[in-house]
């Protein structure tokens, strides 16, 4: 069974602060790590794997010192690596694109597995893009799934409700955080993820034109969330909620 | 030169503050309230390599280098310094001396075993009269056929009562004064005559369980004298150099701890209305913590260096331990006075590192022992 894992590297999420003077985020000096869901995708994928036998192979379109952080994947299990350097703006088709150009370069596969989302900008699109720009099914939001040599079998989880859905090969399926515990590499698997061998394509080598960008980023802005600092001094109780109902109507959150 | 951390000992810090927040910090606070020793997080260090960093892996260690050895001591010690010493007294004051000292066959049989936490180790030195002199030990070691009877009792060993494989230093030769002293493996299991005696209730790291060992007529077998006859002295002072290592790095930990709860209470504290941290007061002790750190880590970090080149590094690791703990203690009290009454209540977490840090002032050689290692080195 071979698997193909979409990783993403993203800055640590929960470090960015806004810049009070420009309310911008400020992206510099914040640690690299490879966003959450993706590292259960990798999870699953092993499990997979050493169920069924074949490799897991990583793929990642971003930075290109990204390969310290791929390393990370590949101590936790993952077989090798393919690293698509893009330091341009992250535009959802151009990425797909060009992960759709890296997969064929890998050649025959059962499964691609990708998080259900990034945590920087949560958007979902990647995995959906690439299973439709490759025409193969794909079941998204799987919480649990089975795979056997004629068939997988995703839980889908809507929120709501759970539906299990069964595909034949070549499927894409998009996992959640809840669908396993990601494991933690040892100190000799850390040791041993520099030996596996780690393959640098450019854009150029897996598409033969890169898209223009179909996403214009206008702005990045910070949500205000400045306080009014109103205090009302002491007052009979009605009186005071009216004053208070009062200045909730003026700022029309009533 | 440089001064970043390699790809891979980056990961090393990564993956062990991540194991140490998910699996160690959930429950810190009940392993000191309880005093109770940290089995279960133990057997979860094992598979990760945690018990085994420098060990070579042909003996089922990770045979990694000092500085990642420091990362992992002081990534634990954030979370629960005394699982942090466990670890240092495991690593650096047992499974070394026998990769540096053992035979082959001692390290077949014993080296496994404490990498996989099978067994927990302890190094069983000081006595009531002998701490930082060593050499007016008084538990004694005599050949009886195959076997070493051993009389005398240890005090204050960490991990005394829960840990398997001890080394043991006793006098096999009084005339020969510092040249009689040798170190035996003992594995309580299957060793007679080991007794546990009295449990020590302490001020801070709760966790790690300290106590006296009571040697009556103990009969260790002939071929687990670690070294030759004699070499016990050399063996404890070449190891405790590398465990000074471990405890700079514990206090690390701690200190580093210390300066990220300060900085979080700082910044959420509310006072003539702004955060206190906005107060130059604050942003100086602050300061002051964060740059004591850094000189600390940079020490450290030589003294694992030059650990890994070979030769004496005596010296450089007795600086370390020395500033790191210093830098533990100064942290661990100007964290206590920014958090103010709340530093004085068991609910905030500054008030356990401020128990923890002091004993890094004292076990594995006290700041004078280490001012006296470092002054006879620049004085010779």
């Amino acid at each position: 069974m071979n698997i193909i894992v979409c990783a993403k590297q993203i800055v640590n999420v929960t470090d960015i602060r806004i810049d009070k003077k420009t309310n911008k985020p400020v992206l510099q000096g914040l640690d690299n790590k490879i966003s959450d869901i993706d590292k259960n995708a990798v999870e699953e994928a092993i499990r997979v794997r050493d169920e069924k036998g074949g490799k897991v192979t990583i793929i990642m379109v971003g930075p290109s010192e990204a390969t310290e952080t791929v390393k990370e994947l590949l101590a936790m299990g993952a077989d090798e690596a393919l690293l698509i350097p893009w330091d341009q703006d992250y535009d959802y088709h151009v990425v797909s694109e060009l992960l759709i150009g890296g997969i064929k370069k890998l050649g025959d596969y059962d499964i691609i597995l990708c998080g259900e989302a990034s945590l920087d900008l949560f958007s979902g699109q990647i995995g959906p893009r690439v299973a439709e720009l490759l025409d193969i099914p794909q079941i998204t939001y799987a919480q649990e799934i089975g795979a056997d040599d004629e068939k997988v079998v995703g839980d889908r989880n809507l929120g709501d409700s759970i539906v299990t859905v069964e595909s034949s090969y070549p499927v894409l399926i998009t996992v959640t955080k809840e669908i396993n515990e990601p494991r933690l590499p040892s100190l000799m698997d850390i040791l041993g993820a520099a030996n596996k061998p780690i393959e640098i394509l450019e854009a150029d080598d897996v598409v033969s034109e890169v898209s223009s960008p179909t996403v214009e980023t206008i702005d990045i802005t910070g949500v205000s969330m400045d306080r009014k600092n109103i205090i009302y001094e002491e007052m009979p109780v009605g009186e005071a909620v009216s004053k208070l109902v009062e200045s909730l109507g003026k700022e029309g959150v009533i | 030169m440089d001064f970043e951390l390699t790809d891979k000992q980056k990961m090393i810090k990564n993956m062990v503050r991540e194991f140490a927040q998910k699996e160690i910090a959930p429950v810190a606070e009940e392993i000191d309230k309880e005093e109770k020793f940290p089995h279960e997080i133990i057997k979860k260090m094992a598979p990760l390599g945690l018990l085994a960093v420098m060990v070579p892996q042909e003996y089922g260690g990770a045979g990694l280098d000092t500085i990642s050895y420091a990362i992992v001591i002081e990534e634990i010690s954030k979370e629960c310094a005394s699982t942090g010493v466990i670890a240092s007294v495991h690593n650096s004051l047992v499974s070394w001396p026998i990769t540096e000292f053992g035979t082959k066959a001692q390290k077949e049989k014993f080296l496994p075993i404490l990498a996989k936490g099978e067994k927990i180790g302890a190094f069983a030195a000081t006595e009531d009269n002998a701490g930082t002199d060593l050499g007016a030990l008084e538990t004694t070691a005599k050949l009886d056929g195959d076997e070493y009877v051993i009389n005398g009792s240890k005090t204050f060993i960490t991990s005394g009562k829960d840990a398997e494989i001890h080394i043991v230093f006793a006098i096999t030769d009084k005339s020969a004064g510092h040249k009689g002293i040798s170190a035996f493996i003992v594995d309580k299991e299957k060793t007679e005559g080991f007794e546990v005696g009295a449990i020590f209730e302490k001020l801070g790291i709760h966790g790690s369980v300290t106590s006296e060992l009571i040697f009556k007529d103990m009969r260790v077998p002939k071929e687990n004298l670690l070294g030759e006859e004699g070499d016990g002295l050399k063996i404890a002072l070449a190891t405790l150099d590398g465990g000074r290592l471990g405890i700079a790095a514990q206090a690390l930990g701690i200190a580093q701890a210390a300066l990220e709860e300060s900085i979080e209470y700082s910044k959420n504290r509310q006072q003539f209305g702004r955060p206190i941290s906005k107060f130059q007061a604050i942003q100086w002790k602050l300061a002051d913590m964060a740059t004591n750190i850094d000189a600390a880590r940079l020490l450290l970090y030589r003294a694992c260096h030059a650990k890994d080149q070979g030769g004496r590094f005596s010296r450089e690791a007795a600086m370390a331990k020395l500033f790191a703990s210093e830098a533990a203690m100064e942290a661990a009290v100007e964290g206590v006075q920014i958090h103010g009454g709340y530093g004085y209540i068991k609910e905030y977490k500054i008030e356990r590192l401020f128990r923890d840090a002091k004993i890094t002032e004292i076990y594995e050689g006290t700041s004078e022992a280490q001012r006296m290692v470092i002054s006879r080195d620049i004085l010779k």
